[in-house]
């Protein structure tokens, strides 16, 4: 029971929704860029949300499934194939042994997430499956995928082959997520006023809502570097470190921003104008090197509200996914 | 014992109570104080804890802390709350009386890229840095950056100098200076520190029961090895 990658990709890592409870020993939570996608990505296939999935990034790997199983692809559109014949995302689909997922072309967003029924036997390293590239710890020998690798995953009670039809080597079960809530306009970021918003220029503030930012070319799972117009403080101070978070907007001395992704560190020393919204954080992943960010400023109440929200469709997406399988099974 | 400080949101899943902007051993210790404090009395939903210079962020779970607790008002103004108390009843323990931790450094080349042009900078010999450096006994104030980096301080003020404009390849165990704070790379990474030696001690090690040997509120004096010993340190490990 495992598949195995037969091309490796640009950066293929098992991901999980995080490492939690080491901040304090400086080993940051990493996991899945977009986590509302990994989430969804396992209730499909029947697991629970905390299993490990496998994060793509284009050009993705092509993986050989080498049992008979159930999988589902979420994210970003890659084009995803299943012997050179397209397979929708967000979808449950049986794969027959020996099928070969490969992601041609780039659609659209940023990341995709490939979820196997039962989950993937990887290793979790400080209770997380999440990969921790710097550590060398964590998913599946603390790296990237690579060619050969072989993964594993859970036996399975249920009778696959079953549900494949004859000479058919995939088959897409019929119910689908409606993601449109989670990635509805997807540049307009919501962003709740940083700890040093006041020590923006009050023409800063106004660019900083007003205006367009891009992402640039060196964004990656650690931080977003935006570019704009150049923002600035009234007041200069030097900052001693502390904490931040997945989501904080941090004015770099050159005025440019940069926004905390996934894999940020711990701590850190650069004023913190802003910070996105928990509930926009899986639409920003999403967004790619060159895409337009416009934010706009609302407030706790709000911002919590909206991740509650989005938490209670995937519960309730989990609740249907669950009795949708059970059903398949009887 | 200050009693100004300031609970702010680090977005909507996150809070930190901030006692000012300053780099204190006072300061600290209160807020090492409030960890303990809330490791002891943890709440659902707590996920992280960490403490910096003068300040302590707790990262949370919103939804889970609606689910269980429920508040009338947004889960930040509980959770601030809950730092408020954690404020006024966590009680500081002074470090002082903690066992210093001895590390060894070897501050010969090729373990000491920037020695000499910071005894230089300072109108110092290199033997001079050495000395100052490895005289005071340091607080470990946070641990951030990478796992197990340590930020430690204060390094006399006639070895306090600013970081490099442009970061550069460091090796795990290099001991640098930024400012008044000396530290170690526990890990190869790119680092913009004053690289002054190297200690032949691992202090990440992912796979060991303590993965990271330093933690806030511990107490470092460095001293200083030969090339050899150094070299019989890696082969003992």
């Amino acid at each position: 029971m495992s598949l195995s990658i037969i091309k490796p990709g640009l950066l293929d890592t098992i991901q999980d929704l995080g490492r939690t409870g080491y901040s304090r020993l400086g080993i940051n939570s990493g996991g899945a860029m977009d986590r509302y996608a990994a989430q969804v990505a396992n209730m499909l296939v029947g697991n629970e949300t905390p299993e490990a999935v496998i994060e793509i990034h284009f050009p993705g790997a092509q993986f050989l499934f080498e049992q008979n199983t159930l999988i589902s692809i979420t994210g970003g559109d890659f084009n995803a194939m299943l012997n050179d014949e397209p397979v929708p995302l967000w979808h449950p689909i049986v794969v027959r042994k020996n099928a070969v997922l490969h992601f041609p072309k780039l659609q659209s967003g940023s990341r995709c997430y490939l979820a196997v029924h039962g989950g993937l036997c990887v290793n979790r390293w400080l209770n997380s499956y999440s990969t921790h590239l710097k550590a060398g710890a964590g998913g599946f020998q603390g790296r990237k995928l690579e060619k050969g690798d072989e993964i594993p995953f859970r036996e399975s009670r249920i009778y696959f082959a079953g549900l494949l039809k004859p000479g058919r080597e995939f088959e897409v079960l019929k119910w689908k997520v409606d993601t449109g809530n989670t990635y509805r306009h997807p540049n307009e970021i919501y962003i709740i006023k940083g700890n040093e918003w006041d020590q923006l220029t009050e023409q800063s503030q106004q660019h900083l809502q007003e205006d367009n930012f891009t992402i640039h070319p060196f964004s990656d799972r650690m931080g977003y570097q935006l570019k704009g117009v150049d923002l600035k403080r009234t007041d200069n101070t030097e900052l001693v470190s502390s904490g931040v978070s997945f989501g904080t907007i941090q004015l770099l001395p050159n005025g440019q921003l940069i926004v905390l992704m996934a894999d940020h560190q711990t701590t850190g020393g650069y004023p913190r104008v802003g910070h996105v919204i928990s509930a926009h954080l899986p639409k920003l992943a999403q967004l790619r090197p060159s895409d337009c960010i416009h934010f706009e400023t609302t407030d706790l109440a709000t911002a919590e509200n909206l991740l509650l929200a989005q938490q209670q469709e995937l519960n309730i997406l989990q609740r249907a996914c669950t009795e949708r399988l059970n059903q398949m099974v009887c | 014992m200050t009693n100004q400080y300031k609970i702010f949101p680090l977005g909507d899943a996150a809070v930190t109570l901030d006692m000012g902007n300053t780099i204190s051993e006072t300061l600290n210790q209160k807020a090492l104080a409030m960890q303990q404090w809330l490791l002891a009395h943890p709440f659902e939903g707590l996920k992280d804890c960490l403490v910096a210079y003068s300040s302590l962020t707790l990262l949370y779970n919103p939804v889970i802390i609606k689910k269980y607790y429920k508040p009338a008002d947004t889960v930040f103004a509980w959770v601030a709350d809950l730092l408020q108390e954690a404020f006024d009843k966590a009680l500081s323990t002074p470090t002082a009386s903690r066992d210093v931790i001895r590390i060894p450094v070897c501050y010969e080349e090729p373990y000491a890229p920037d020695l000499a042009a910071l005894a230089r900078e300072k109108q110092l010999t290199t033997g001079e840095v050495i000395h100052l450096h490895t005289a005071p006994v340091y607080n470990v104030y946070m641990i951030g950056f990478l796992p197990g980096f340590s930020y430690m301080g204060e390094v006399h003020e006639r070895i306090a100098m600013p970081r490099k404009q442009y970061p550069a390849p460091v090796n795990a165990g290099s001991v640098g200076i930024a400012g008044s704070q000396t530290g170690i790379y526990p890990l190869n990474s790119p680092g913009g520190w004053q690289i002054v030696g190297q200690t032949p001690l691992r202090l990440f090690e992912p796979f060991a029961p303590e993965p990271v040997k330093l933690q806030a509120g511990d107490r470092v004096q460095f001293y200083a090895i030969s090339k050899n010993e150094f070299m019989e340190y890696i082969q003992r490990l």
